[in-house]
């Protein structure tokens, strides 16, 4: 539970300040921004994510790295399987039809 | 040569391999600690201890939160989940960890409401979905997880949602680390400073380490490359007699840390006088609890907690493993009838447990990587 996931910043929540959705390897969720306020992330941006609150900002390159570094530890499985778990997209989130604007860049993916 | 090339740089690694060589001076013992699970785990899976020279030992230290949780902490969590229409939430690497009765899955079985939470941020949202219910969520981690379990708490306190409670075990590293180094039986050199706490608490709060121990703390990334480049700052500091605290990590730790995450700590915690931690005992100052104003969202302030104390069982020697006293297959029940399908300790539940990385790397020889990367050095 060390280990962070990395994500992209896809949209952010209207009325919701604190909440952004990431995506990662093509699964989206909410997570919390809260610890970020002091340097905001847009759309397009990547974050650290540990437990369902985004931690730092990275950049492209280190989110891809730090994918590979998940995959090779034996932990992208799980690091998927807690991303699908994060339960706050139950509140009216993407699904409910809001439109995303997707940044450029590619999603890394776990192998 | 999978390793190398799935990394950045594979002549740097090699690099850093032979620098590290050079850099080590002959006839001198290193031991130097990596405080974080998340290290041991990398350390291990990476093979990295078959490409250094024999004479720099890795020593395991005590950041694993599950690992250092005490049993009666477990049973006293979920003592109070017995209470009727209590929902335990916890994150997926407590759910094995073994109680005096138990682990929470065991409990679930029994029919304690037991669920897995990937996020404090979730626990709140059982509450929110189940109004009757109350929802205690069993906080642990280190400064990393912290800070999510605080804005949590702000959430529950703004919108006034009265049925959760967090039973917080909330621990920081730099006490936990002058314990060790003020323990008789530990001569260490240099620390592998951890890398997601670093993000929250930045890297001053380890200048003590470098000025009154004298002992060199470089922050260290996950990658291998990571690892060893910090190895070599080490050891250069070391050769120079010089003792700092550098940032190998600096592309995710800003040395002051996260202000806000800092701040969001400080509005919900306070300082306990003292906690007990598993192997360790009682380190003052060395744990969070939940302040006053967040009283009513404190399961240890809003329910009567039975404070278990119980001893770890005889023949298990997690604590020494845990002080780097003792290496993981030195504890007598290692591999017989401690291991990763039962474990008797904490250490051989989660993946960042130097038992279970021990175990699955090393005692089943699983890892082929090793001949890979001995071969690139
Ligand atoms: S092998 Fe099991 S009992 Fe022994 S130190 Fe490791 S976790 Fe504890």
């Amino acid at each position: 539970m060390c280990l962070a996931i990395p994500g992209k910043i896809v949209s952010l929540v209207p009325d919701e300040p604190h909440l952004g959705v990431v995506e990662v390897t093509g699964v989206r969720r909410r997570v919390d921004l809260g610890l970020l306020v002091e340097d905001m992330p847009k759309i397009g941006d990547w974050v650290l994510i540990h437990v369902g609150f985004a931690m730092s900002r990275i950049s492209e390159q280190d989110a891809t790295e730090q994918m590979q570094l998940l995959t090779m530890l034996g932990e992208g499985e799980a690091a998927m399987n807690e991303v699908r778990g994060y339960g706050l997209e139950e509140r009216g989130d993407f699904r409910t039809g809001e439109k995303h604007r997707l940044g450029t860049g590619k999603t890394p993916t776990v192998q | 040569m999978r390793f190398v090339d799935e990394f950045r740089d594979p002549g740097l690694i090699t690099k850093a391999v032979e620098e590290i060589h050079r850099l080590a001076q002959p006839g001198r013992h290193y031991r130097i600690m990596e405080v974080c699970g998340g290290h041991t785990h990398a350390i291990y899976r990476f093979g990295l201890k078959d490409i250094l020279p024999e004479d720099i030992e890795l020593i395991h230290g005590p950041g694993c939160p599950v690992c250092v949780l005490p049993m009666g902490r477990i049973d006293d969590g979920l003592a109070l989940a017995q209470k009727n229409g209590t929902i335990f939430a916890a994150f997926g690497d407590m759910m094995r960890v073994p109680g005096t009765h138990g682990s929470p899955f065991e409990h679930k079985a029994r029919g304690t409401d037991v669920r897995i939470v990937y996020s404090p941020a979730d626990a709140l949202q059982i509450a929110r979905k189940n109004p009757k219910r109350h929802v205690i969520f069993f906080a642990i981690g280190f400064e990393t997880t912290a800070p999510s379990t605080a804005l949590t708490l702000m959430h529950a306190k703004r919108e006034a949602i009265r049925n959760f409670s967090v039973f917080c075990n909330h621990v920081t590293i730099v006490p936990a680390i002058r314990a060790i180094l003020d323990s008789p039986d530990m001569r260490l050199d240099a620390f592998i400073g951890p890398g997601h706490v670093s993000t929250v608490i930045g890297c001053r709060p380890y200048e003590w380490i470098a000025r009154a121990e004298g002992k060199p703390v470089v922050t260290s990334g996950f990658e291998p490359l990571d690892l060893l480049q910090s190895i070599v700052m080490l050891l250069r500091q070391l050769r120079a007699g010089e003792a700092r605290v550098e940032n190998q990590y600096k592309r995710v730790v800003p040395w002051e840390g996260n202000r806000a995450a800092l701040k969001a700590m400080a509005e919900v915690f306070e300082l306990r006088p003292h906690f007990e931690w598993r192997g360790l005992g009682f380190i003052s100052q060395s744990a969070l609890r939940i302040r006053k104003e967040y009283a009513d969202w404190d399961s240890e302030q809003r329910f009567d907690v039975p404070e278990t104390r119980v001893a770890d069982p005889k023949a298990a020697q997690c604590g020494e493993v845990l002080k780097g006293v003792l290496k993981p297959a030195q504890c007598k029940l290692f591999g017989k009838e401690c291991t990763p399908e039962h474990p008797i300790g904490a250490l051989m539940v989660s993946s960042e447990g130097s038992c279970a990385a021990y175990y699955n790397y090393e005692y089943r020889k699983t890892a082929s990587l090793v001949t890979e990367i001995s071969s690139v050095a």
